[in-house]
């Protein structure tokens, strides 16, 4: 099926198969890798990406079905020469190991932090009814669908703690 | 120009001269701003023309052998390009260091998930469908699912010293229990991928493997061609944990199907196949005897278990590794069984042997110290033995007590209670302690060092980072001999054509690769020293400049031509002079859920004694690694397999379950200023695995210090609790 | 993943007509393609269509079946008036997942049971008369309540266990355009010999809503146990809606996750209830009543005491007993 894509503010036109995930359309088609193939159904965060603004895991969705839609992948964030606050913070707190999983976490922690500003609540939250103040657990909750399997959490919500706190201030 | 040491003796603290300042520090990690942008390029994500797309296809019999499949009605799907099986295929990944390769074995089926064939088409989904619809046929023969109960049960006299029996018998105080453990998955982020290309005779692979020079040799006797046609770039490993420290299925598959098709192949694993296909920890059947006079010093220790692997897999996990020498009592006794079973095969998992067996050891410490109504803190430290229990060579440095002592201080140790005393509402506190220990020692390792006339630095060699940081500490330490800023010097790893070095495993990948940079700079060092006509200890690097007999001359000015080091390092006399270990000690506060009986960890800290510590920031992380590891093992890891055919049943991340952010509490991580002149040259030692040693068993202990149960089978899910609440 | 048709749907009818599985998240549907646990010829794409909106309805709230399980948890009304909802989607799955499940999906996910989704092992949930695997396997999170010979599967919803305790009724346009509303208690169905039919909706319906009645009165508790803090199904979950006056139970109405091949409500529990004054009795009392035909299969038999322990835990802060104590 030929379809076009909106990837980081650019159109692209590619002929897929309609099996073709989102994540594979990404990886596959159009050489955009850094969107992390770790488990293929949902259990591991590692393809996260924003699709109009929220975070989603692009192995569980069909490219075909994402035709119009905005999508932001981890290369729409930053580069290597300009990396945006939260992947600086990541590099600063040692919030990753080997890597791999990192691209999902950072896409995953940047569109998180829209969701806490937009008052959603958390399984962790007190109180259901006011916004959520943020905190450590706020955080380790909301980031439990990205395994990280180095284990680098502590560096990841030290990285996550400090971009919020430098956004507000 | 070769720099060659064999480590048979201690070696001058040359790091603690130089003036550079950068070795140790918490440096960011160089190919962080990669990482994190997703610039930096996994196997599985390299492309090249006309590429093809593979999948493995696994047995669904524990044990038989295939009697044939639907290979022409797969070969008319859609892209199908072709199916290949038996011949040179693998059983399962090599082991570790094996340096041939794996079994092979034709049409035989050993256990449920075996890689059976690999299907080849144009693309990803087609491959898919089309190794979905291979329909293998089986002549089924008798399987041994259950380690338990197996036909075939080999034993390993470990030590018989002095007699055990007696001196439990006439013990003060004893402890005689048994533990179990199941098995564990590795389970790194990267599944295992390799993508094949030959050019006429010659291979390339871009694969995520550990240890290149042992896995080009391993996929050149899996595929029958000379070690010199093949050449395996791993410049980034999403992760290994010693699931990719040999050779494994997908290589060879895709090295098959890319040299019948005249075509690159890539074949990746599912996430299914890294449960099935790739090394699993064995599960483990324990029992520890503990004998202690009145002062609580042990008189005798026994320590045995049960393991299991594949029948022919020389590999059994090394239980009783750290129980050899980290408490003392002259009458000993350790006997190992394996049982050979149909599952998955077993292999190294981060730190085999510890990991599972120091759960064990440290629980019946706790539960002396109980008896006893000692101090579990002071029981370890009256333990610390002099000289090697057995063999009697003296310890390397060995800083536990530090790490007992301090890591209780500035844990508040102090503060804990008796079983059941502290309560917050529905939850019960409590804390919980465990010595760390991991056998510690060095690998050959190459590297080569080049100086450029225009004061930059390059390291080459093959080793791989896979997490652990060996892109920043190789960094680290030529920047530091040479004199040089960080942003002076490059690394470039991960390519079988360059040095090699001793690879990512054991952990000792940093002492031994970062020796053989350390080797290699010191040569140039020797060079620069030539040139400026002094002696080697009379010249400073620093900034970039060369100091000597008080005149400062800039590199740049000196050198017109690049100066090429080669390090070579190799294991000598120390590894057998002394004992040599990294220490520790693990504190843990947990709160147990009286209602449910579910456990979370509500903070650790753990007090890490490694010699040298190369970064400050990535041995930070390579414990807090270590620790989280811990909790998974301690509360919900575990390979569950059916009783029936042995299967993994829970082969993947839902059901498998690694621990989750929420899991993990604030960590705090103390590295004890050390130097261990045995290790190797840099006086530095391995802690990725070390930080995993023990560690489960501070909590399985805090939730008895808790709520008075004691969880003797892993992981302490909220069922075992709430049967003994 | 077989290879299938594509097609897009801009109206209900669209889907009805189409004689093709519905997609509409996909978080539950593409894991099982890929597993080839099921295999549609044909998908139908209903995200474009216009039921996003929770909206007031009949003193209550209707919420469309495209509404994601972030929005529904995150909405005004649904964290004031039906707290028990917003905390059971809340514990389920992660961010990433809830900004894609719907409302629609949650319902219709299918079990996690690994024999079902192992197509090398029998089960009659998926390829019906093949046996059930799981029965002599692993069923460690397997059903106690209500299972059959045939299938010993769990329903792994939150979402659902939550609207089960909240009466919600289902909105269902059938395949000639008629709409019918079914509750929630007589959606799903025991495994009996036909495990491989879960609920009542036929070929090609669709679920346009969900219906909640009005704010019930008292408090909504929802917990879950799991294996692991967050991002795990349920070993046990507890939701409850209980309303005390006067020192007695006026109204109370309990449902479980994790226990049986639906989300489970068992009147017979409620009434043991209500009338009574909350006493740890009385509870012990109550559970005797859920559990009286418990039966496990070895490895999880601890659910039978879980699910007492968890309930008992549930009631006494849903009365307010947990306070008083």
């Amino acid at each position: 099926m030929n379809i076009s894509l909106s990837i980081n503010g650019t159109t692209h036109d590619l002929d897929v198969d309609p099996r073709t995930t989102l994540l594979d359309a990404l990886r596959h088609h159009l050489d955009l890798t850094g969107s992390k193939k770790g488990c293929d159904h949902g259990q591991c965060g590692a393809c996260t990406v924003m699709v109009n603004g929220r975070r989603i895991n692009s192995c569980l969705a069909l490219a075909v079905m994402h035709e119009g839609d905005d999508i932001t992948t981890i290369e729409g964030l930053g580069s290597p020469e300009a990396m945006s606050p939260m992947q600086e913070a990541f590099v600063g707190h040692d919030g990753f190991q080997c890597g791999y999983c990192t691209p999902g976490q950072i896409v995953s922690a940047t569109a998180m932090l829209s969701e806490l500003k937009e008052g959603w609540p958390s399984h962790v939250s007190d109180d259901l009814v006011s916004a959520p103040k943020m905190s450590r657990d706020e955080i380790a909750e909301r980031m439990s669908g990205n395994l990280c399997r180095c284990s680098a959490y502590p560096g990841i919500v030290a990285a996550i703690q400090d971009t919020a706190d430098k956004e507000t201030t | 120009m070769t720099r060659h040491l064999r480590m048979d003796e201690p070696q001058a603290r040359l790091l603690d001269e130089t003036g550079q300042g950068v070795l140790s520090t918490p440096l960011p990690r160089p190919e962080g701003p990669l990482k994190v942008t997703g610039r930096a390029r996994y196997a599985a994500e390299v492309t090249m023309p006309d590429m093809a797309v593979g999948v493995l296809v696994r047995a669904t019999i524990p044990a038989g052998r295939v009697t044939g499949m639907n290979t022409s009605e797969v070969m008319a799907m859609p892209g199908v390009l072709g199916v290949w099986h038996g011949g040179k295929m693998l059983r399962n990944p090599a082991q570790g260091t094996a340096n041939a390769a794996p079994v092979q074995p034709g049409d035989k089926v050993a256990y449920y998930g075996q890689p059976i064939a690999v299907v080849v088409a144009e693309t990803f989904e087609d491959a898919r469908a089309a190794g979905q619809a291979l329909k293998i046929a089986y002549a089924p023969s008798n399987a041994e699912p259950d380690p338990d109960t197996a036909a075939t049960v080999e034993t390993a006299e470990g030590l018989d010293q002095g007699d055990l029996e007696a001196a439990m018998d006439s013990a003060a105080y004893s402890i005689d229990a048994a533990y179990t453990t199941p098995g564990h998955s590795s389970a790194p982020m990267e599944p295992h991928a390799a993508l094949a290309a030959w050019e006429g005779d010659n291979l390339v692979v871009h694969g995520s493997y550990q240890m290149l020079k042992y896995n080009v040799n391993e996929l050149a006797d899996s595929l029958g061609i000379p070690p010199e046609n093949v050449r395996i770039h791993a410049p980034y490993v999403g992760g290994g944990f010693g699931s990719k420290l040999g050779i494994a299925p997908e290589a060879v598959a895709a090295s098959i199907a890319s040299k019948e098709l005249g075509r690159p192949v890539r074949v990746a694993m599912a996430r299914q196949d890294v449960f099935e296909m790739t090394m699993r920890r064995s599960e483990t059947r324990q029992r520890v005897r503990l004998a202690a006079g009145v002062d609580g010093v042990l008189t005798g220790l026994g320590h045995e278990d049960r393991v299991s692997n594949l029948p022919g897999e020389s590999f059994a996990e090394p239980t009783v590794q750290a129980t050899h020498f980290l408490y003392g009592g002259e009458n000993r006794r350790y006997v190992q069984e394996i049982a050979r079973v149909n599952r998955t095969c077993a292999g190294s998992v981060r730190a085999p042997g510890e990991a599972v067996g120091m759960l064990a050891l440290e629980n019946a410490m706790d539960e002396l110290a109980e008896a006893m109504h000692v101090d579990p803190v002071d029981l370890r430290l009256r333990n610390i033995p002099d000289t090697h229990p057995e063999s009697g060579v003296p310890y390397s440095a060995r800083s536990l007590a530090e790490c007992l002592r301090d890591g209780a201080e500035r844990f508040g140790w102090s503060e804990r209670g008796l079983p059941g005393e502290r309560r917050e509402g529905e939850w019960l506190i409590g804390m919980g302690v465990a010595s760390a220990a991991r056998a510690n020692f060095i690998m050959e390792s190459e590297a080569r060092v080049t100086l450029n006339p225009d004061g930059t630095a390059l390291v080459e060699t093959d080793m791989t980072d896979i997490g652990t940081g060996s892109y920043a500490i190789l960094g680290q330490i030529a920047a530091e001999m040479l004199g040089l800023p960080m942003d002076k010097v490059k690394v470039d790893l991960g390519d079988s054509a360059m040095p090699p070095a001793s690879g990512s495993g054991g952990s000792f990948g940093a002492a031994s690769a970062g020796s053989s940079v350390y080797l290699a700079a010191q040569e140039i060092r020797a060079e620069i020293a030539r040139k400026l006509d002094c002696a080697d200890d009379d010249l400073t690097l620093r900034d970039g400049n060369a100091v000597a007999d008080n005149r400062k001359t800039a590199l740049t000015e000196l050198i017109d031509a690049p100066m090429v080091g080669h390090g070579h390092l190799e294991p000598g006399k120390t590894a057998e002079s002394h004992s040599q270990a990294g220490y520790g000690a693990h504190f843990s506060e947990v709160a147990v859920n009286e209602v449910t009986g579910e456990v979370r960890v509500r903070r650790m800290l753990s007090a890490f004694a490694v010699g040298r510590v190369l970064n400050q920031r990535t041995a930070t992380s390579q414990g807090h690694g270590g620790m989280i590891w811990g909790i998974g093992t301690a509360l919900t890891e575990e390979l569950q397999h059916d009783p029936r055919d042995g299967r993994i049943v829970n082969r993947d991340l839902a059901e498998y379950h690694v621990p989750v952010n929420l899991d993990v509490p604030d960590l705090d991580v103390m590295l004890i200023e050390e130097r261990d002149d045995e290790s190797s040259p840099i006086q530095a030692k391995g802690i990725g695995e070390l930080g995993l040693s023990g560690v489960g068993a501070a909590i399985t202990n805090a939730i008895y210090n808790a709520c008075g149960v004691r969880v003797r089978d892993y992981p302490a899910t909220p069922d075992k609790i709430l049967a003994a609440l | 993943m077989k290879p299938f048709d594509y097609l897009r749907a801009s109206a209900p009818d669209d889907a009805t007509r189409a004689d093709a599985t519905i997609i509409a998240g996909g978080t539950n549907l593409l894991d099982l393609m890929k597993l080839q646990v099921m295999s549609p010829d044909r998908l139908v794409d209903i995200t474009r269509l216009d039921l996003d909106h929770i909206e007031d309805h009949e003193g209550g709230l209707r919420i469309g079946a495209l509404v994601t399980n972030s929005d529904l948890a995150a909405d005004d009304r649904i964290r004031r008036d039906y707290p028990v909802l917003s905390r059971a989607l809340l514990a389920g799955a992660s961010g990433q997942l809830r900004n894609k499940a719907t409302t629609g999906g949650n319902l219709l996910q299918r079990t996690r049971c690994p024999y079902f989704t192992d197509t090398a092992q029998p089960c009659n949930k998926r390829e019906p008369g093949s046996g059930c695997a799981a029965i002599g396997g692993q069923t460690r999170l397997h059903a106690i309540l209500g299972a059959s010979e045939h299938c010993i599967a769990t329903h792994p919803s939150d979402m659902a266990v939550a609207m089960q305790a909240l009466g919600a009724e289902i909105e269902i346009q059938e395949t000639t355009g008629a709409t019918r509303r079914v509750s929630i208690r007589e959606f799903y169905r025991l495994p009996g010999d036909t495990p491989h039919i879960e609920t009542v909706l036929a070929p090609g319906e669709l679920i346009t809503a969900v219906i909640l009645p009005a704010p019930p009165k008292g408090r909504q508790v929802y917990r879950k146990v799991r294996d692991r803090a967050s991002y795990a199904f349920a070993l046990v979950s507890v939701a409850a809606i209980v309303d005390v006056q006067d020192g007695r139970i006026a109204a109370a109405t309990l449902a479980f996750g994790g226990l049986a091949h639906k989300p489970w409500h068992d009147p017979a529990v409620d009434r043991a209830l209500e009338g009574a004054e909350p006493t740890p009795e009385l509870f012990d009392a109550a559970a005797d009543v859920l559990l009286a035909d418990a039966v496990g299969q070895g490895s999880n038999d601890f659910k039978i005491v879980l699910a007492r322990r968890t309930m008992k835990a549930v009631l006494a802060e849903a009365t307010g007993l947990k306070e008083a104590a």
